[in-house]
């Protein structure tokens, strides 16, 4: 038995039965291809001991092309993706699929983007498929993701059909589960070499040429598609004899339809993917409890066996249920359900079927909507009505077009009521998943209990929260949910802070146990409880057990890192294993993850653990409560109503109770809402020293989550300000008497200490007093609270007085993102944040997706905001392979309705009059007075408008605002321009649009976990580089350049601050395209982010990143339009490498190559640098007339 | 033919010129070629410490638990699996320099807590190194910590490597101790078999542009030799340690007063960084050319020959001279003053 997840167990029989392995990253489907380059690195061979040959593409399109022509070339190939990566590969799949190619494509089935992005599973994607030809086989569960893999080898193989092996995105992909694994014998077993060497014999070879991939005519196209209908009637008998084959090596039975339930069931649900396994529970209870049910799980989909369906199908149904994981808007049934029906009618036309059942259709579990045995209960229950009905919706309440079906939340099946289930509440970054993980493990491994694991992330990245579900039994688990109210035995909470935001104890059963890692003692543990808590502690008659967890790792030197404190009380009181052995396991556990090369760690990590049960006591419980408090509200008083009554809501976690009529219909959110998500996650937060601070803006500037404000106002302003309200008279003599404030946000801020890093004044007469430093929290909290409160009840200082370009003057005005949920320390967010802070009230903006698109627009709230005039950022997420495209067209669509109302505006000019007209359409724009003087004249415009009654004034009125400028800006990562998004950038930015293309160049996919861009480094470590980069980073603006007509610039506001400042200017009033690449120090990098201003600097001082410009003006002007802002490197670009662990791992794995690829990154650093420089220094034919500049 | 054995740490040298830990070590055929060169033994790069902790720390934070609590990513690098630690890798150059290298080679610790690092000493053993030198790099800046409680951390340290292996061992010294020679007699009887003057200490320097501290090491000159040779001077004879002289050891000249002093070997690693491996030769040879001119037989005849005990006038190595030095900068009598 081996403990794994569904992608493993996936990924690992791919591994050992393919040879050319092509891979993108997508969630939920990444760590697929992580872990088969991971094993390709580490040497690790296929079934013929060949190491597979692994390789990221640029694309899932890419990554298809690739597949089809390893399987062309003779190969064994396969590929791992989900949703959109899945819609990219569909032309290739149906070239391979009319090639009669065997190949299966193992695929996390995740909902597809629609009004929104979401990462979760559901069947949208596989059901988009569909049509390719492929046979498509479902797995229910990671022992099936494992078993059905093969059983998808073999059969493609034998019947020449490519398969697609799908199961559910992260219900399935990310479940860590117990299962029965398969030795090589029997995937030997399964794969017959002669049906290999069949493929190789088609393969194109120039020792046996063939034509293939041909282009028809109308002549003979349509008998070519019905020429291998064959292959299709064969191949479901191919299938279920692997399964029976299967079956005999492993003694696991598998069939194209599963059914379990009754024998003389008279209701029926048919559904495929994890779905079966909780309707199979369900219906095993239901069935002892004397009703009559059953489930039909569907593991062959395509092609479709209606025979196969219709024997397993008892006689005695007389209603079907069919459940889809998909919508298909407008349809008026979800495609299996249609299947079925269609099936039954055929068979009933032909006389097969005495009766036609009943069926009805309808939907539940999208994007990983829960899916439990109370919802299966309320669709046998609705099977017994009179009227069906149809097209009817699970686990949500539909309060506008009344499809849901109610359900019973509280019921529970034997089957589940026999396992004992623990949830357990921690930060992302305290390794509470890892050590739950390992705990699933551990009982995996050391008992006869089957395991089941199940983890819930937060969408933020910062201050992440994490939800555990675990659950062990007798049996294997097939409860493919979470655990619900009242089930837990063991409720644990990691972070005491939990405890005024989460209802954890909802989840406690009856009896059980409740764990708090908490500093109080324990006597004064009970105090620190919330009301609520307190009663249900009571009244479920839980049992309190506290650990002071921070102390114990801090006294064994392990810092803040709890896990396996907390690990070892859960052993110790649950009682899963005797305590002795426990603790030996969670020894070992620690030593396998520590090994030899942290073995000191290990040392600190047993101490840690010894340590544990005497400082683990149990509270003695009152008989009745003596809090006072209760869990403060999800959003403070003053919140809009839409926050209050929604975003609320999501923030409190009852998101899954929000009715349909809630919902915006088009996927459309008010902005300013990340305001209301107060998280208070800083232990430390920047205090002010308004005595020595010069007031020049460098801590707004780098403030990664705008926690840090400056704000000009008058002596008078302050009269209301509360008593700690700092400000100052300015030192700026322009703003003579002017006084100014720098006001930190207390529960925004992140703690992640970089404006006091940037913070350049030092105390003369001790330096380690700052004009910021850092300061506990909680003591400040209150009156800061109040105080920013004050800060923003001040008007923004008048804009045209503000000097835009200058630090200290373009932090004075407002910024419109802020409080993102991007990590501590983000790259990124500085550049997003300064763009809007200079031209947030014209800005449109098209954001690739990627880590920019999720602290974005992740609901629960978005960063984006608007001034006090209501404009700001008005924002969309298209796909990440378009961004470059998506943006161009709201330029080409503001351009030309500008156009059109530039027309009317000429063809009322009359009525208008003529000086309002010739104002507006003379108007350049060109910076931000000239567009308020715009937005004054189109205001009037309207305000005429409304008495002038001719047929084109509705129209104006309808396009007036158009005549005002607007600024649009592409935003993405490294991922997105570099690869994905390289096709559609190049040709946008080869068109003459004034497009501002943002680059936050991580050198990584970020949002996915670290995989390799071409944009990342020779020699960085990173995954599907296990052995470091081999290739030097791609120079995408010197291809830019190559236009000469774009405008081009590097930037790394941490190692140069104004002139990030000076690049975001020209590039916006720069008529056509331009591209800013700006640096982002990524946690990717391996080095702690409250080094991101030094890891900048550090990289512009290596070489590692040039500063530049290259602006086509100034050929116009006569002149060079490169300029090379950042001098010759002048420490060694090891210096930079030593810092960052994705150069430095590469020496303790691979020294060799590692010193040679120091020695290339060096080489190229010194090049690139040469290269700029000299390109900088080319004259122009004529002669320059700006003297050639180096910094 | 001239004997230039000595002994050293209870190993017979053919000659007293030992590379101190220095990068050369890292690379074998850098250490190949110092060996032709003439080395006869070979101090490895030094173990740190704090390179040790900072690399679990980053072991820890950024490859063995990566939980950044994202439901997308469950890490962003990949894992550590061909990862060697910096010590595994310190035990495999042991190991490889010991095979292709027929000189004896010394494991070099570098480190200052007491929280029991030395334990890796056992492991150096196992891995084949002939002797261990202790580098014990303590800045003594605790004002509540008396000179007693410094020298009794250094011996307490050389007391725990010593209880894990039966190699010899040697402590480097840093010069800045009360009495010396008080305290290599406590090295002495704490269970070494040699000392070497003196540790050269990083020297932190402020970097006024923006008032940071840096830290540099910068390559050292003859100069920085006579520090040494004075203590070396003072210590021959009165110790049954062996003596090594370490830091600014750059000529033949530099070498020959350092065994004159009383010195068993001399240290290099300044100026075989700045001139290469086979510089090395070219100091052994001016050693010989000099002891031949003046018809030495063998570098033992030589070793502490003008040790303080050897000398007419003892007081050339203490506090008289030092009114002699001050005198010579005194102007002639013919300048008003």
């Amino acid at each position: 038995m081996i403990t794994v997840d569904g992608n493993e167990a996936a990924a690992s029989v791919a591994y050992l039965c393919n040879e050319v392995i092509a891979i993108y990253p997508i969630t939920p489907a990444s760590s697929m291809g992580e872990l088969a380059d991971e094993w390709a690195a580490g040497g690790k061979p296929n079934l013929w001991g060949a190491i597979p040959a692994v390789i990221e593409m640029q694309s899932e399109a890419g990554a298809a092309g690739t597949v089809h022509g390893a399987l062309q070339g003779g190969a064994l190939s396969t590929t791992f993706t989900a949703s959109q990566g899945l819609l990219l590969m569909i032309p290739n799949m149906y070239k391979i699929a009319g090639e009669l190619t065997p190949t299966v494509f193992h695929i996390a089935a995740r909902a597809i983007a629609t009004h929104a992005l979401s990462i979760f599973g559901d069947h949208s994607d596989v059901m988009a498929a569909r049509s390719t030809g492929f046979a498509m086989l479902a797995s229910n569960n990671p022992q099936e993701a494992q078993d059905l893999a093969l059983i998808a080898q073999a059969a493609s193989l034998r019947g020449r059909l490519p398969v697609l092996h799908f199961f559910d995105g992260f219900r399935t992909s990310h479940e860590v589960a117990k299962i029965a694994a398969l030795d090589h014998e029997t995937v030997r077993a399964m794969l017959d070499e002669s049906l290999i060497a069949e493929h190789r014999s088609r393969s194109l070879s120039p020792e046996h040429p063939v034509l293939r991939g041909s282009s028809q005519n109308p002549d003979v196209f349509f008998q070519s598609r019905e020429r291998a209908n064959a292959y299709y009637n064969d191949f479901p008998s191919h299938v279920q004899a692997e399964m029976d084959r299967f079956a005999q090596l492993t003694g696991r039975q598998y069939r194209l339809f599963d059914y379990a339930g009754a024998a003389d069931a008279d209701r029926v649900i048919v559904i495929m993917g994890s779905g079966g396994d909780t309707v199979e529970e369900t219906v095993s209870h239901l069935n002892t409890h004397g009703e009559k049910t059953g489930v039909i799980k569907v593991r062959l989909f395509r092609p479709l066996d209606t025979q196969a369906l219709l024997k397993v199908l008892p006689q005695s149904v007389r209603s079907i249920a069919v459940l889809d994981r998909c919508k298909e808007a407008g349809a008026d049934g979800e495609p299996l359900y249609k299947d079925v029906v269609t099936a039954l009618a055929q068979a009933y036309g032909a006389g097969k079927l005495a009766a036609m059942p009943r069926v009805m259709g309808g939907r539940y579990g999208l994007a990983s909507k829960e899916f439990t045995p109370g919802m299966v209960k309320a669709v046998f229950d609705a099977m017994m009505a009179d009227m069906l009905k149809q097209q009817f919706t699970l686990g949500i309440t539909d309060d506008l077009t009344h499809l849901s079906l109610p359900w019973d939340a509280s019921f529970r099946t034997d089957a589940n009521r026999k396992n004992s289930a623990a949830v357990f509440f921690g930060l992302g970054s305290d390794g509470t998943v890892s050590a739950n993980k390992n705990t699933i493990k551990i009982i995996g491994e050391s008992t006869p209990l089957y395991a089941q694991g199940y983890f819930v992330y937060d969408s933020k990245k910062a201050g992440a929260v994490t939800v555990s579900h675990l659950r062990f039994g007798p049996d294997p688990i097939r409860s493919a949910y979470l655990i619900g109210n009242d089930e837990a035995a063991f409720v644990a909470c990691h972070q005491p802070f939990f405890l005024e935001r989460y209802d954890m104890l909802d989840h406690a059963a009856e009896g059980g146990v409740f764990l708090l890692n908490t500093q109080s003692p324990p006597g004064k543990a009970w105090e620190t409880l919330p009301r609520r808590m307190q009663q249900q502690i009571i009244n479920k008659k839980l049992s309190f057990h506290v650990i002071d967890a921070y102390r114990v790792a801090e006294q064994a030197g392990m810092g803040r890192r709890i896990n396996t404190v907390m690990q070892t009380c859960f052993f110790a009181i649950s009682g899963v294993l005797p305590r002795e052995q426990a603790i030996d396991a969670i020894k070992q556990a620690v030593e396998k993850t520590y090994g030899r090369k942290g073995r000191r760690l290990v040392e600190l990590n047993f101490k840690a653990i010894d340590a544990t049960l005497e400082n683990l006591h149990q509270v003695q419980v009152p008989a009745s409560t003596t809090s006072t408090w209760e869990k403060p509200p999800a959003v403070r008083e003053g919140a809009p109503e839409f926050v209050r009554r929604f975003t609320a809501e999501l923030i409190a976690g009852r998101g899954d109770a929000v009715p349909v009529s809630m919902m915006p219909a088009d996927g459309t959110f008010p902005l300013g809402t990340a305001a209301w998500e107060k998280r208070n996650l800083a232990l430390e937060i920047p205090v002010w020293e308004s005595d020595i601070c010069t007031q020049c803006g460098k801590c707004v500037y780098v403030c990664p989550h705008t926690a840090i404000r400056s704000r000009l106002f008058s002596a008078e302003a302050t009269a209301n300000a509360p008593a700690t309200f700092k400000h100052v008279v300015t030192r700026s003599k322009e703003f003579s008497g002017a006084h100014i404030s720098y006001q930190v946000a207390p529960e925004d801020c992140t703690g992640c200490g970089l404006c006091v890093e940037a913070c350049p004044i030092h105390d003369k007469s001790n330096v380690s007093r700052k004009a910021l430093n850092m300061s506990p929290q909680p003591p400040l909290r209150e009156a800061e609270r109040d105080n920013f409160a004050f800060f923003l009840s001040l008007p923004e200082y008048d804009r045209e007085k503000v000097k835009h370009t200058t630090i200290p003057g373009s932090m004075l005005l407002d910024p419109l993102f802020e409080f993102s949920g991007a990590c501590l320390g983000c790259g990124e967010t500085p550049y997003i944040r300064l763009a809007t802070q200079l031209f947030g009230d014209r800005m449109l903006v098209a954001n690739a997706t990627g880590c920019s698109s999720i602290y974005g627009g992740n609901l629960p709230t978005t960063p984006y905001t608007t001034n006090s005039e209501g404009r700001g950022p008005a924002w969309n997420n298209s796909l990440f392979e378009d961004n470059a495209e998506f943006g161009l067209g709201l330029r080409l669509a503001a351009d030309q309705l500008m156009a059109y109302a530039r027309d009317l505006v000429k063809a009322l000019a009359d009525e208008i009059g003529a000086d309002l007209a010739d104002q507006i359409l003379n108007a350049s724009q060109a910076d931000e007075p000239e567009i308020r003087a715009q937005r004054n004249r189109v205001a009037a415009l309207l305000g005429k408008l409304k008495s002038i009654k001719k047929p084109e004034t509705r129209s104006l009125e309808a396009v007036a605002e158009y005549l005002i400028r607007r600024s649009v800006w592409i935003i993405g990562g490294d991922g997105w321009a570099y690869d994905i998004g390289y096709g559609g950038l190049d040709h946008v930015l080869a068109q003459p649009y004034d497009v501002n293309l943002l680059v936050l160049d991580t050198e990584v996919y970020s949002n996915t976990g670290g995989q390799t861009s071409k944009a990342t480094p020779i020699g960085a470590v990173a995954k599907f580089s296990a052995g470091g980069k081999s290739a030097r980073k791609k120079d995408l603006a010197k291809l830019a350049m190559d236009y000469e007509h774009v405008y081009v610039a590097h930037v790394a506001f941490g190692a140069k601050d104004v002139h990030t400042l000076r690049v975001f200017h020209e590039a916006e009033s720069y008529p056509g395209p331009s591209l800013i690449i700006a640096y982002s120090p990524c946690i990717a990098h391996g080095v702690d982010l409250s080094n991101n201003l030094r890891q900048q600097d550090l990289a512009v001082k290596s070489g590692h990143w040039q500063l530049f410009r290259y602006d086509p003006r100034e050929r116009e002007a006569g002149n060079n339009p490169l300029r090379l802002d950042s001098p010759e490197p002048s420490i060694p670009f090891k210096e930079f490498a030593s810092t960052e662990t994705r150069f430095t791992m590469l020496a303790r794995s691979h020294p060799e190559e590692a010193a040679n690829f120091i020695k290339a990154a060096e080489t190229a650093a010194r090049l690139r640098y040469a290269e700029y420089k000299d390109l900088a220094g080319l004259p122009l034919p004529g002669g320059n007339k700006r003297e050639v500049e180096h910094d | 033919m001239i004997d230039l054995s000595t002994d050293y740490l209870g190993l017979k040298l053919k000659n007293p010129l030992v590379p101190s830990a220095s990068p050369l070590s890292r690379n074998l055929d850098e250490a190949r070629r110092l060996e032709d060169a003439g080395a006869a033994a070979l101090v490895m790069y030094s173990l740190f410490e704090e390179e040790l902790r900072a690399e679990e720390t980053m072991l820890d934070r950024f490859l063995l638990d990566q939980s950044i609590g994202s439901a997308e990513a469950m890490g962003f690098m990949p894992s550590p699996q061909a990862y060697r630690s910096s010590l595994d890798q310190y035990l495999e150059q042991i190991h490889a320099l010991k095979a292709a290298l027929e000189i004896p080679v010394i494991a070099s610790l570098n480190g200052v807590s007491l929280s029991g690092w030395v334990d890796l000493g056992a492991e150096l053993q196992q891995a084949g190194a002939d002797a261990l030198e202790l580098n014990v790099y303590y800045v003594a800046g605790d004002i509540e910590q008396t000179g007693d409680e410094v020298e009794q951390r250094y011996l307490d340290l050389l007391k725990a490597l010593y209880a894990k292996v039966s190699l010899p061992i040697v402590m480097k010294l840093a010069p800045q101790f009360s009495s010396l020679p008080n305290f290599v007699r406590k090295v002495e009887e704490a269970g070494a078999q040699g000392v070497s003057l003196f540790n050269r200490f990083f020297q932190p320097d402020i970097y006024l542009e923006d008032l940071s501290i840096v830290d540099q090491l910068k390559l050292s000159t003859s100069a920085d030799s006579l520090l040494a040779m004075r203590w070396l001077a003072i210590l021959h004879g009165r110790t049954r340690l062996t003596l090594a002289a370490t830091g600014g050891v750059h000529t033949a000249d530099d070498a020959l007063k350092m065994l004159m002093a009383g010195a068993d070997v001399v240290h290099m690693a300044s100026a075989l960084l700045l001139h290469g491996p086979s510089y090395l030769t070219e100091v052994l040879k001016g050693i010989e050319a000099w002891m031949e001119t003046r018809e030495y037989e063998s570098v033992s005849q030589l070793k502490g020959s003008l040790s303080q005990q050897h000398q007419k006038d003892p007081s050339v190595f203490a506090r008289e001279s030092y009114i002699r030095v001050l005198d010579s900068f005194s102007p002639p009598g013919s300048v008003w003053r």
